[in-house]
């Protein structure tokens, strides 16, 4: 007898449950195309080091899987308590007619069990069947052999899903039981008779409270987007804070005012159904201030990540070529001067001759003087670089480096030369932050004294550039110097730089294949004669193949988990708007039935819901955007440090992905919508 | 002059094997300016027959014209324009919107017509004047009285100086005194601005205010009285000999 009602009672709202369930269905597919990336990726034919990746992209996943359970979870719960809510009178029925409050947990757990029974195999299907296509996708971004991959399902995923969703269930049936116990039977049978009262909000402490909110918006835009070298840790949490609640005052006084700007132009107010429609939109939007706030944080997170993960994996490729202008790099670094520093030597020692595979190559060194520091080269400015860069350490030695073997590593590097004079200097950097306060310092004449030489600068702005192979430009100050002042100086680090002998691609990554495998074979058992220097430092051999792996594995990283969070609110933010507005629809089933007898064309009823739905979802989309546009120039002033520019097509993927979701409920909600208040004869 | 001409309806509900027949060859006309009643008992197929005249129904055989239009035979955005333009609508229930304003129920029967906002605006003040419900435009339905509201639905069917104003039962949710009252603003209405108006009740108080009573039993014309010079009591006493002689089950109304 349960059992039958259950299921028919499934059955009866399956226009309500329909998009609860879709919803379910998505995010159970979604949670398992992510963690099977994976597995999908160590299928594919992949190298030794993009394999590391993809296992740091796994635990990646799984982390912050647990956080977008916690997401799906408060969206179930969320959907299941309103979907409840809407059931009071027949739960008053159930009640009157004798049935036990267990009794009707029992229905509930056995509907909750049957419509998460079904989501899950739905959403697993529908996964499997997305993941084959997700793997296009992997394949690309790890650059690895299309062909060798074939259809392919992920167990582990499948089991891991299956646990997660298991327990968001269970939640929401124990959820549902307390509900179902604290009923009131007078409650439940007078909850529909109950009138909404249409509260008109004083538009006056609107138009104060909406004024006090953009200002206050305007504010935090204003420190995010333009002052925000001058933002510490504490600030932009403030920033952040004055974002959220004037958010929310934007709704709150919005819903307030719209009607009233609208009623006030009496010629679109009368005109066909408007006052109908706006008299709608605003209540929708006067219950649902906080909702909408939520949505709109959650749509401004999205946009920002997505963007943020394109931009970051589509720079990644073209900092290579711009920061990688070598095939390897053996360095030795210290924080001390050391007198026998030779990495060279060292590693011909231990059997690692790098020498062996390359006759373009360069050893250099590198030289740092104690009384000379970060902190002593900005003076006063280096205070405001302290509030951006907390972590900033003015104690440090700057690096210089003689300009003969700065021009014979350019040599290597295939890049331009420079040339300086007895008495001068030149800086080079390409840190963007750091080299804004560079070119300042730089711009007064400051002289330096280095290793007892006083010294002028040549140019009054930094040269771009810097000496190691890394993914992002990251080189914060280089000093590059007359040779005679570092000539039989103690050096810091230790250099050589060169390309391999071999000309073609294949050449290359045979070399660069063998000498890693050599290195990793004679470091085997420690670093050997490297760890004599026991002051502490930094030792390493790095490849541009290797460079590169980790740049690619970098950029599917920030992509798939960009991917993952904005798809997970995406949805979560669809279904929310979608299940109040069909709810709101089977509502106003009589109101529409009544302007219908009044006369009402079909198709001016059909444009009146849809400017009900489309603003409803336009609107936390509007102020989403709007705080995507400042939180964006404010990332990507922090991008800059991976080198991102060219935002536009991170912005027009971001926009694809938006309208394809959101827009997605859109229609489906107002096409559903439409169904609901079809007149029925 | 004839104004609604209503000409051997029948409307059939239900398949071959449980025929109901709601209106069976059902015959009449009102004249401009009437005000009718249709009485019958539960069931007899009076809100059958005004769903039909209202087009919100359509019957399974006859034809109904409303001066020379046969509204049997209209269609889809017809329908709309005809029900728009030519009937006002009056409810048991007032089916007011609950989220506007009496001023805004009562111009949203103008605006759908895509009157002008500053017409929209003198119409409805004067239908409030004549309804005396000026001081509620600004309320919402659930801050009015049940009379109030159905003065306001009253004032919304009227506005838009339709052909014909149909009620359903307009005096169904209200006390004695509201209704009352709401009779005499509809004997105003027909009386001194001429609206036609057609009626269906169960309670023979309501119909003594109208100028001709139809009864109906089972989808059939029963009996028909005109008031003639009268006066409305003893239009009253006759509406009762009436039903009497109708059936015991009309007289719970009274």
């Amino acid at each position: 007898m349960l059992c039958k009602l259950s299921f028919s009672n499934i059955r009866r709202s399956l226009r309500d449950y329909a998009i609860y369930f879709f919803t379910l269905m998505i995010g159970v597919a979604v949670f398992y195309v992510f963690n099977a990336i994976s597995d999908q990726a160590a299928m594919t034919r992949v190298d030794a080091d993009t394999r590391e990746i993809v296992r740091m992209l796994g635990i990646a996943i799984s982390s912050t899987s647990v956080f977008v359970a916690g997401v799906l979870g408060l969206l179930i719960v969320y959907a299941s308590r309103f979907l409840m809510k809407r059931r009071n009178s027949e739960f008053a029925l159930y009640l009157m007619l004798g049935m036990t409050k267990g009794k009707i947990s029992a229905i509930l757990l056995l509907e909750t069990f049957l419509i998460g029974i079904g989501s899950l195999a739905a959403g697993l299907l529908l996964g499997v069947g997305l993941s084959q296509v997700m793997s296009a996708l992997v394949v690309s971004l790890f650059e690895a052999d299309m062909s060798a991959y074939h259809f392919m399902v992920s167990g582990g995923a499948i089991l891991k899903t299956i646990i997660y969703f298991a327990v968001m269930y269970i939640v929401v049936m124990l959820l549902n039981s307390v509900v179902v116990s604290r009923f009131k039977l007078i409650d439940l049978m007078q909850s529909g008779k109950k009138s909404e009262q249409i509260k008109l909000k004083n538009p006056w402490v609107c138009v104060i409270v909406f004024v006090l909110a953009a200002v206050m918006l305007g504010i935090a835009y204003y420190m995010v987007g333009w002052r925000f070298t001058h933002l510490s840790g504490r600030k932009f949490t403030l920033c952040i804070a004055a974002g959220l609640v004037s958010t929310f005052l934007i709704f709150w006084s919005v819903s307030g005012m719209l009607l009233r700007v609208i009623m006030s132009m009496k010629k679109v107010y009368f005109k066909g159904l408007n006052s109908f429609t706006f008299r709608q939109i605003s209540s929708k939007v006067n219950t649902m201030v906080f909702s909408m706030t939520v949505i709109c944080i959650m749509l401004f997170v999205t946009i920002c990540a997505l963007s943020a993960a394109f931009s970051l994996r589509n720079s990644m490729n073209r900092n290579l070529r711009e920061n990688c202008p070598a095939d390897f790099e053996l360095s030795e670094q210290l924080d001390e001067p050391y007198e026998e520093l030779d990495v060279l030597a060292e590693a011909q020692a231990i059997g690692f001759d790098v020498t062996k595979y390359s006759d373009d190559c360069v050893h250099f060194s590198v030289y740092g003087d104690e009384n000379f520091t970060f902190e002593g080269f900005c003076g006063s400015r280096f205070d405001k670089l302290k509030e951006s860069f907390t972590m900033i350490n003015g104690d440090i030695s700057e690096q210089v480096i003689g300009i003969d073997d700065y021009n014979a590593l350019m040599k290597v590097f295939g890049k331009d030369t420079l040339e300086i004079e007895d008495g001068e200097y030149i800086l080079v950097c390409n840190f963007k932050a750091v080299q804004q306060i560079r070119d300042e310092v730089l711009k007064d004449g400051t002289q330096i004294t280095v290793f007892g030489t006083s010294l002028s600068p040549r140019y009054n702005e930094c040269q771009i550039g810097a000496i190691d192979l890394a993914v992002q430009p990251t080189n914060i100050g280089l000093f590059i110097v007359p040779q005679s002042v570092v000539d039989g100086q103690t050096p810091m680090a230790d250099f050589v730089i060169g390309n391999f002998s071999a000309t073609d691609e294949a050449g290359k990554k045979a070399a660069d294949e063998e000498i890693r495998s050599l290195y990793a074979e004679k470091t085997r058992e420690g670093l050997g004669a490297f760890s004599v220097h026991a002051v502490g430092g930094y030792f390493g051999f790095t490849t541009k193949q290797e460079v590169s792996s980790s740049a690619i594995g970098l950029g599917a990283m920030a992509t798939f988990l960009g991917l993952y969070i904005g798809l997970v609110f995406l949805i979560a933010c669809g279904a929310i708007l979608a299940l109040k507005e069909l709810s709101e629809s089977v509502d106003s089933i009589g109101r529409y039935e009544m302007i219908r007898k009044i006369g009402a064309d079909e198709s001016e009823i059909s444009r009146s819901l849809f400017s009900q739905t489309g603003i409803f979802f336009l609107l936390p989309l509007v102020l989403a955007c709007i705080h995507s546009v400042f939180g964006m120039k404010f990332s990507v002033y922090f991008l800059e440090v991976l080198g991102t520019d060219r935002i536009a097509s991170s912005v027009a993927a971001t926009s694809v992905i938006l309208l394809l979701i959101y827009g997605g409920y859109f229609l489906v909600t107002y096409l559903c919508s439409k169904n609901i208040i079809k007149s029925r004869k | 002059m004839e104004l609604l001409k209503i000409q051997h309806i029948e409307k059939y509900y239900g398949n071959k094997s449980s025929l109901t027949k709601a209106i069976d060859d059902l015959s009449f006309s009102v004249e401009k300016g009437e005000f009718v009643a249709i009485m019958g008992a539960s069931g007899s197929g009076k809100t059958t027959l005004l769903n039909c005249i209202s087009t919100i129904d359509r019957v399974t055989a006859g034809h109904i014209y409303l001066e020379d239009t046969d509204i049997t035979e209209l269609k889809g955005r017809q329908l709309g324009q005809f029900r728009r333009e030519k009937l006002g609508f009056i409810f048991q229930d007032f089916n007011l919107l609950d989220t506007l304003t009496a001023y805004e129920n009562i111009a949203l029967a103008l605006s759908i017509q895509k009157k002008p906002a500053a017409q929209i605006d003198q119409s409805v003040k004067t239908v409030a004047e004549q309804l005396g419900i000026t001081e509620v435009l600004k309320k919402y339905p659930y801050q009015m009285s049940g009379g109030q509201k159905q003065r306001v639905a009253s004032a919304r069917a009227i506005v838009t100086e339709p052909k014909l104003v149909l009620a359903d039962e307009p005096t169904g949710a209200l006390d004695s005194k509201s209704a009352k009252m709401l009779l005499e603003r509809f004997r105003y209405l027909n009386t001194e601005q001429n609206a036609t108006i057609m009626m269906v009740t169960h309670d023979s108080f309501t119909a003594s205010y109208a100028s001709r009573v139809i009864f109906i039993k089972d989808g059939k014309i029963f009996s028909e009285i005109s008031r003639g010079d009268a006066s409305r009591k003893q239009f009253f006493d006759k509406i009762i000999d009436v039903v009497t002689l109708l059936g015991g089950d009309v007289n719970d109304a009274l």
